[in-house]
């Protein structure tokens, strides 16, 4: 492009003009802004209780897809679930944060041993751990289980056996929790909901 | 039909007026100090729902975690203790933005659409449009927007506007385990916090009051103190917030001032332009001037 002098004075002078009054205010920006997409929008709500404490807070689990055969779903958000009759919406600052928890690298998603004299912690599979708990707990029944007291009468205790059972169970496993281990004879018996 | 979902009321920097027909509800929120117990659930809704995870800190001796506010941490709980009367009080108060009637930040605010004040009270920041400056720092009455210094944008508390938006309440509010943080329309939250001050003036504080500064217009983040009369003593609570004289001298005077100047300069010029007309050369001048370049290319050719 050809420019003589005067030309370049001009087009100069112009330009300094217009942005003058743009920085003063007078550019004719339209009015218009938007807030930030409601992030939840057509996301998959799951309900669920809170896995920490023995409040069992009930809270809504958001993850993405619609759980069609294709798609992954990953777990975007949680918070408290408002009809829960505990909560009613509201959270403390670990269920709050529960997605980071869920997400954490150090979560442990297995079952893993440490065998006697090992400082390693080895992982194995839901079976392999049922298996060997299952055959603990024989071993040590046959060899504590006391069927009469001193008095001859029947008692049926198992003494050397504790069980610490989770809070967040519904009337029905509490139901069959309790059952299976009186059954067994196990009498120190107890629940989360008393920390 | 709006090209939003929620109407604006001020936009930063911008001229064009904005749509005042329709009427929307003023909202607001109240916490309420006297029924906070400081557990900062708030403050892990807030980081979860607007996807911001501030540095793991360290521990300052003290329960403030973290110790002031940042581009990744919206609010924070400040505890401050407090011995008069013979007694130790812990008072608790979740800081934040107030979003103020009167926005100084946005008043500050020079880049075009950056700040947005919407019709229901909410006060919200468009990192898109931001360029950095730290007006909005200096702007704000209660010490609130932080810049970032991964991305030079000033980030603070948005009340939620996404959620709003679509008539959820903020997620710090949702969380609130004690009820210490209510959400509602603004006169609801007045009704509200009446009762509470009843309530505290009858259980001996005499100086129970809602807090909502008049300085800035009022505020959609109020508080209930029940200390109203010292809200000072709630980690440095500004008595009588307003927004900096250094924005009101560039925004209200020196701006106002300097179009002038720009104006009277083009005027002038036209004026100029007209009476005296362009700077006429003469011929007799250009053929001296062509003369003179002849001879210097010659010389130059040599």
């Amino acid at each position: 492009m050809n420019m003589n002098r005067r030309q370049f004075f001009k087009v100069c002078s112009a330009g300094l003009t217009g942005s003058s009054i743009a920085v003063m205010g007078f550019s004719p920006t339209a009015a218009l802004a938007e807030v930030r997409t409601f992030k939840l929008a057509r996301a998959t709500e799951t309900r669920n209780i809170c896995p920490y404490c023995s409040v069992s807070c009930g809270v809504l689990i958001y993850s993405t897809g619609d759980k069609s055969k294709n798609s992954q779903s990953e777990i975007i958000h949680i918070e408290g679930d408002p009809d829960n009759p505990v909560n009613r919406g509201t959270l403390c600052p670990k269920g709050a944060g529960l997605r980071d928890m869920i997400q954490s690298k150090d979560r442990l998603k297995w079952p893993e041993v440490r065998e006697a004299g090992s400082s390693e912690w080895k992982r194995i599979s839901w079976n392999e751990a049922l298996d060997r708990i299952a055959k603990h707990m024989k071993a040590d029944r046959d060899a504590n289980f006391i069927a009469q007291n001193a008095d001859g009468l029947t008692v049926n205790r198992w003494p050397t056996m504790g069980a610490l059972v989770s809070s967040a169970s519904s009337n029905e496993a509490g139901y069959l929790t309790v059952k299976t281990l009186r059954g067994l004879g196990v009498t120190a018996l107890d629940t989360q909901a008393r920390i | 039909m709006a090209l939003q979902s929620l109407d604006i009321k001020q936009r930063s920097a911008t001229t064009t007026p904005s749509t005042q027909v329709r009427q929307t509800v003023e909202i607001a929120k109240l916490i309420d100090v006297s029924a906070c117990i400081g557990c900062k659930a708030c403050q892990v809704a807030c980081s979860e729902w607007n996807d911001i995870r501030d540095e793991v800190g360290n521990c300052h001796g003290v329960y403030d975690n973290p110790m002031d506010l940042s581009a990744k941490s919206w609010t924070v709980m400040r505890y401050t203790e407090v011995e008069q009367n013979n007694k130790l009080e812990w008072l608790i108060r979740k800081d934040g933005c107030m979003h103020c009637a009167d926005p100084g930040c946005l008043k500050a605010c020079p880049a075009p659409g950056a700040i947005i004040q919407y019709a229901n009270g909410i006060v919200d920041f468009h990192q898109e449009n931001c360029i950095g400056c730290g007006y909005c720092v200096t702007g704000c009455p209660f010490n609130v927007p932080r810049i970032s210094k991964e991305d030079s944008k000033a980030y603070k508390c948005s009340l939620c506007s996404d959620r709003v938006a679509v008539n959820q309440a903020p997620a710090c509010v949702k969380s609130c385990p004690t009820g210490a943080i209510q959400f509602g329309s603004k006169e609801d939250m007045k009704d509200y916090a009446a009762k509470r001050v009843a309530d505290l003036k009858e259980r001996g504080y005499d100086q129970a009051g809602l807090y909502d500064p008049q300085g800035v217009g009022g505020t959609h983040v109020m508080y209930v103190l029940h200390h109203a009369d010292k809200p000072d003593l709630y980690a440095g609570l500004p008595a009588n917030p307003s927004i900096s004289p250094l924005v009101s001298l560039w925004k209200g005077f020196a701006k106002p001032l300097a179009t002038l100047a720009l104006a009277g300069v083009a005027l002038g010029s036209l004026f100029h332009y007209v009476t005296k007309g362009p700077n006429e050369v003469s011929k007799e001048i250009e053929d001296e001037i062509e003369r003179e370049d002849a001879l210097a290319n010659k010389e130059e050719a040599k």
